[in-house]
């Protein structure tokens, strides 16, 4: 078997990761990168905790399908709204998106 | 000894895909360093039995969200146009950030030392997906939270739709 | 003789060579392990040599002429000249294209078929038995996905980026069906294992889910590609869509990946629906199997090459119309009236079962082809010729403009 501490290791090393990509990247595509990187390392996460602490339970394994579909809307409406203001601003850098309203 | 090396290289081979994907200037190979780090995560599901997760993983996140990903890249690029930096001038302090976070956290799970405190693992049942199935629409399971994500869904996508289809007719009417 | 009976002797005969041989157990293993995966991706793609040939003579003789006939006897080694041809071509890579991604994306393409076959069950207690073998299916035809992407974007050319958008919408709109359709026997197996799916089948899936059968066949031919559905790839259309910048083994590589994954379909339709390798003997044989189950899947591999010859290609919007405003809704009903049925009959026998859900299938079909003439009386009328009126439509140029020196 595989340490526990392993896993949670090579989580928080890619949540660390992530959480660079969020907050360093101009593209708002390569933000949602970072994100995406984020939730994986969650899932990770929520599943080592299963397998170690509760593996005949079906909690641990519900919660990562409702993480999968949540993470699922989210980057479709992000996308979504992404394309739609690049079509009004012409530019892909969350620094240019600075006006309230147009 | 398999199953260690197995996960050794699959966590190396994923934090390396990671950091081409948060520090490539080319977006769309950040975006293979993520579908790369996709399917490791995949792999890691596998070695702890959740197959199930595993195969829904490549499935979702590989087949639809990173498909996704890059789709909106490639859409707001011209062809062979240079891409220009992709970093933030105030990279450190993301970096500080970042690398604080992950300290903290390594620290705790070390502090915590759950291989000495936790009994061992048990083993997971073989019918594991179909207990999952039962699971999510027995009305004392988690049934509830089915129904609320597919709500969500459904949500998403008329949203989705919606904004992305409204673009278009305003586009229309300032053309007239 | 034994090992007509029980092929996995083959695989103890080796290991004790192996043994015999020094190696140490863990090794003999990984060995094994590396031998039996070349085993798997080498035999199917020996056996398009023998597609590519036969969908030529077949696709020929439907069209009224000969086909390859020169290159030996019958034509048979056409597809070696066509090897030779393609391994000698010059390996053009595009200026500023992207060379990791252009090298790739073939071998993303060529992987994703391969991918589906350790799923497989090839015999009894033969072949792959992966737990969730439906899912990991699904899982892997989205890899092909992102390779035709992969492939667009990395060659420079917007008319390929343009091709392969167009190809990505197409396939993951036809996903959705074959999901749906796959679910069926599923259901009706109550596991994702093939293994138990061809298991189920003492009667044939078919007989009680045609409807099912046939949207999975119709949508897997669109998520291969080939026509009616290859108004993306074909040499005639946008410049053959995204595998333009394409040449020589790159290119053979995205060919013989087309049809190896239409054999495969026709391997996966087989075993969900025609029973796999079950036949007369197969228990007891289990070669006998894997020879019923290449036969089963050679019959439907000639009824996607019939189709091929047959139909014209179907414009773009027709296309996804087709998907999302016919075969999506269409398998939603047939999923859910099967599951209620099954549901009701679960205590009935295999046959009375099977015949209770043929009749839904008729049931949904005919009201599904009543609805159809009614959304096609609501359509455009067709331009048809009328008596008399020939050419049909007339092109007039435009009036030649006075010129300036006038």
């Amino acid at each position: 078997m595989i340490p526990l501490s392993w896993y949670l290791v090579v989580a928080a090393l890619l949540f660390g990761i992530g959480v660079y990509g969020v907050l360093a990247r101009k593209n708002a595509v390569a933000i949602l990168i970072g994100l995406e990187l984020m939730f994986n390392a969650v899932l990770v996460n929520v599943l080592a905790f299963w397998r170690y602490l509760q593996p005949g339970e079906t909690a641990g394994l519900v919660f990562a399908v409702v993480i999968f579909a949540v993470a699922a809307a989210e980057v479709a409406v992000g996308l979504a709204l992404f394309i739609a203001v690049y079509r009004k601003f012409g530019s892909s850098d969350v620094d240019d998106i600075n006006l309230l309203k147009w | 000894m398999v199953t260690t090396f197995v996960f050794l290289l699959t966590a190396v081979v994923m934090l390396v895909a990671a950091l081409i994907a948060v520090l490539k200037d080319n977006l769309v190979h950040a975006a293979m360093g993520l579908v790369v780090t996709l399917f490791g995560t995949a792999v890691l599901f596998v070695l702890m039995e959740a197959y199930f997760l595993a195969v829904a993983q490549v499935v979702i996140y590989v087949g639809a969200i990173a498909i996704l990903i890059v789709f909106s890249i490639m859409l707001t690029r011209r062809v062979g146009a240079a891409w220009g930096a992709q970093t933030n001038p105030t990279w450190p302090f993301a970096l500080l950030v970042a690398g604080l976070l992950t300290v903290l956290v390594t620290r705790m799970v070390r502090a915590w030392a759950p291989d000495q405190v936790l009994p061992a693992a048990a083993a997971v049942p073989a019918d594991m997906t179909a207990r999952l199935g039962a699971a999510l629409v027995d009305p004392n399971g988690y049934v509830v939270p089915f129904e609320v994500a597919s709500v969500l869904l459904l949500a998403a996508l008329i949203g989705a739709v919606y904004v992305a289809w409204g673009g278009r007719k305003a586009e229309k009417e300032t053309h007239k | 003789m034994a090992f007509l009976q029980d092929p996995t002797l083959i695989v103890e005969w080796l290991r004790q060579l192996l043994l015999g041989w020094g190696l140490s157990p863990a090794l003999t293993s990984l060995a094994l392990y590396v031998l039996g995966a070349l085993a798997l991706a080498t035999g199917p793609l020996l056996w398009v040599i023998f597609l590519i040939w036969f969908e030529r003579k077949a696709v020929a003789r439907i069209q009224d002429r000969l086909g390859p006939n020169r290159v030996g006897k019958y034509g048979l080694l056409q597809p070696f000249a066509d090897v030779l041809k393609l391994l000698t071509k010059e390996d053009i890579i595009p200026a500023k294209a992207d060379k990791f991604l252009y090298w790739m994306a073939p071998i993303l393409s060529l992987a994703g078929v391969l991918l589906l076959w350790p799923a497989v069950p090839l015999g009894k207690g033969i072949g792959g038995n992966v737990n969730v073998a439906v899912l990991y299916l699904v899982a892997v035809g989205t890899l092909s996905t992102f390779a035709i992407l992969v492939a667009g974007w990395s060659a420079n050319n917007k008319y390929a980026l343009l091709g392969a958008f167009r190809t990505v919408a197409q396939m993951i709109s036809y996903e959705v069906p074959i999901v749906l359709a796959l679910l069926v026997p599923v259901l009706l197996a109550r596991s994702m294992n093939l293994q138990d799916i061809v298991a189920a089948q003492d009667v044939w899936f078919v007989v009680a889910a045609p409807l099912p059968a046939l949207i999975f066949f119709i949508a897997s031919i669109a998520e291969v590609g080939r026509t009616p559905f290859d108004l993306l790839e074909a040499e005639s259309e946008i410049i053959a869509g995204f595998h333009i910048e394409y040449s020589g083994m790159k290119f053979a590589m995205f060919f013989a990946g087309e049809f190896l994954h239409a054999f495969t379909v026709g391997v996966l339709g087989a075993v969900l629906f025609f029973g796999g390798w079950r036949g007369p003997g197969a228990e007891a044989y289990p070669i006998l199997g894997l020879f019923y189950l290449w036969l089963k899947a050679f019959l439907l591999y000639f009824v996607i090459v019939w189709v091929r010859g047959t139909f014209p290609r179907v414009r773009i919007d027709h296309l996804l119309d087709f998907t999302w405003k016919f075969l999506t809704p269409l398998a939603l009903v047939v999923l859910m009236a099967t599951a209620v049925l099954d549901k009701a009959l679960v205590r009935a026998g295999a046959w009375p079962r099977a015949l209770g859900l043929l009749v839904v299938n008729a049931v949904i079909w005919l009201l599904a082809q009543r609805w159809l003439r009614k959304v096609e009386k609501r359509l455009e009328p067709p331009m048809v010729a009328q008596p008399g009126q020939y050419p049909v439509a007339r092109y007039t140029p435009p009036e030649p403009q006075a010129a300036e020196g006038d």
